[in-house]
């Protein structure tokens, strides 16, 4: 499976990317990769604006028909604006990872720097293509 | 290395998603769950369902005798051609495997069991079929495959000829019939019309090739699980266990209590159990704010947990949270299910949620 992996973008491990806007804040949603291994996304579970978070903090949940997954902010920020589209159509995400798919925007004093580039993250991603799942959405079907 | 069924080098060549499945080899999907859902509901999907184990009988007499005891449904309704739906229990009323007998007449009796739990299956039932002199083998030799939807019989008229599709139609649910060397029954685990087909495995890429010709979809045990949910109908291992009876999984139903004196594996544990009060009913759950339901998640009535979910989905058709669930009997048609820390509303319902296409709930 190859998935689409902008090269403009910063990633992190747990497959959020991040877009650096013109204002000083950041856009994050979850790389086609990810979207990929979840499969359909029925539901998102969106931050609230104004909440102030941690790297690494989960702050928003994805969930396909068969599992639910966290997404965690790749920076310490205060989400600004949330994708409110995705409560109607969890399937942006799906249809456009990279676009109408995104899911919140942080403003951060944070550097990207620390983040990977997509050349770094193409390499996990491939990595767990071969590892066959990788972290994400291993879906069971009979406990 | 997960073992494959005949249909291995299809699902790949199809693309789809193979995850491990009881230890096979399964396709999750072909590119999305949803839409092999709603090709389901709406027109017609193939499901390689090769993993299931097949078992046979071969003498009729030593083994009515036999399943009369193993099992808690009673063969003595059956007739040649009649299916029966069942539970396995051990003697404490819990659930070894839910199954289906199939009547063969005079060939014997089929039964189809889980593949994961088909080690444990046949360690049970081995002494036991020993004692009663009845003897069986395993049919690894055979495929099975399930046609569901609307349009299944009518796209499998291209595939089996007109007159084997008629005698299908003639069949009521829960029968089958023998034709061209295939085992076809009027059963499924979807809540729609269609079959289950157990060809012999040398047969079934052929036969596969030959039904998607016909314009059937291919669907992977993803939407299998979405669609029985939908359907209500119980999953071994999330909706009942050894740990678990019939009685608290919705499955009561399934109990042959008459005649009396019949003698079967767990019949006293039940009858304690029902003298008592059975203490938890097995309902269906509809979320009544955005979400998803998932297994293992507390149900609470108030500020008191009443229960758990045993298996939870999005619902595709109703476009919505659906779940089964076990709580404490006597409640209420309302409840909360947590969900990461939030008690979201729920309301209690009688499952199917989904029948032949049709939405149940309002």
């Amino acid at each position: 499976m190859s998935s689409i992996i902008p090269a403009e973008l910063r990633y992190t491990e747990s497959h959020e990317w991040v877009r650096a806007n013109d204002d000083g804040t950041v856009t994050v949603g979850i790389t086609d990769h990810a979207q990929h291994l979840l499969g359909d996304l029925v539901f998102v579970e969106i931050p609230e604006v104004g909440r102030t978070v941690t790297a690494a903090e989960s702050c928003a949940v994805v969930e396909s028909v068969k599992a639910a997954s966290d997404v965690y902010s790749p920076l310490d920020g205060a989400i600004v604006e949330v994708n409110e589209a995705l409560a109607d159509k969890p399937e942006l995400i799906n249809e456009d990872p990279y676009g109408e798919g995104w899911i919140f925007r942080l403003k951060t004093t944070a550097a990207l720097e620390g983040l990977l580039d997509a050349k770094a993250y193409e390499a996990i991603a491939i990595a767990e293509d071969e590892d066959d799942e990788g972290s994400l959405a291993n879906p069971k079907l009979a406990d | 290395m997960a073992k494959r069924t005949p249909l291995y080098a299809r699902h790949a060549a199809l693309g789809a998603k193979l995850v491990d499945f009881g230890g096979w080899d399964m396709p999750l999907h072909y590119g999305s769950q949803l839409d092999e859902h709603h090709q389901v509901r709406r027109a017609s999907g193939l499901f390689d369902v090769s993993h299931m184990t097949i078992v046979d009988f071969a003498e009729p007499a030593p083994t009515r005798a036999l399943l009369r005891y193993l099992l808690a449904n009673d063969v003595a309704r059956l007739y040649p051609g009649k299916a029966l739906y069942t539970c396995m229990l051990n003697q404490a009323g819990g659930v070894i495997d839910d199954l289906i007998v199939y009547d063969r007449g005079e060939i014997g009796y089929r039964l189809v069991l889980n593949a994961a739990t088909r080690d444990k299956d046949l360690a049970w039932i081995t002494p036991i079929a020993e004692r009663f002199g009845a003897a069986w083998r395993e049919r690894d030799d055979l495929a099975m495959l399930a046609v569901q939807g609307p349009e299944a019989l009518a796209k499998l008229e291209a595939v089996l000829g007109v007159d084997t599709v008629a005698a299908i139609r003639a069949l009521k649910p829960f029968h089958a019939l023998e034709a061209n060397g295939l085992f076809i029954a009027r059963t499924g685990y979807t809540g729609e019309d269609g079959v289950e087909i157990m060809p012999p495995a040398a047969q079934t890429a052929d036969l596969w090739d030959r039904i998607l010709a016909a314009g059937v979809a291919p669907c992977g045990l993803g939407a299998r699980d979405t669609l029985r949910l939908e359907a209500g109908m119980n999953l071994y291992g999330s909706d009942m266990d050894e740990t678990t009876t019939p009685l608290v999984s919705g499955l009561g139903w399934t109990v042959a209590w008459e005649p009396k004196d019949r003698d079967f594996i767990g019949r006293a544990a039940l009858e304690r159990q029902r003298a008592a009060g059975v203490p938890q009913t097995f309902v269906g759950l509809v979320l009544e704010e955005r979400g998803v339901l998932r297994g293992h998640q507390h149900v609470y009535a108030g500020d008191r947990e009443i229960g758990q979910i045993t298996s939870g989905t999005f619902s595709p058709t109703l476009n919505r949270a659906i779940a089964l669930a076990r709580v404490e009997a006597g409640g209420g048609d309302r409840c909360q299910v947590d969900i990461r820390g939030k008690r979201l509303p729920a309301r209690v319902v009688k499952p199917p949620f989904v029948r032949h296409g049709r939405a149940l709930i309002a």
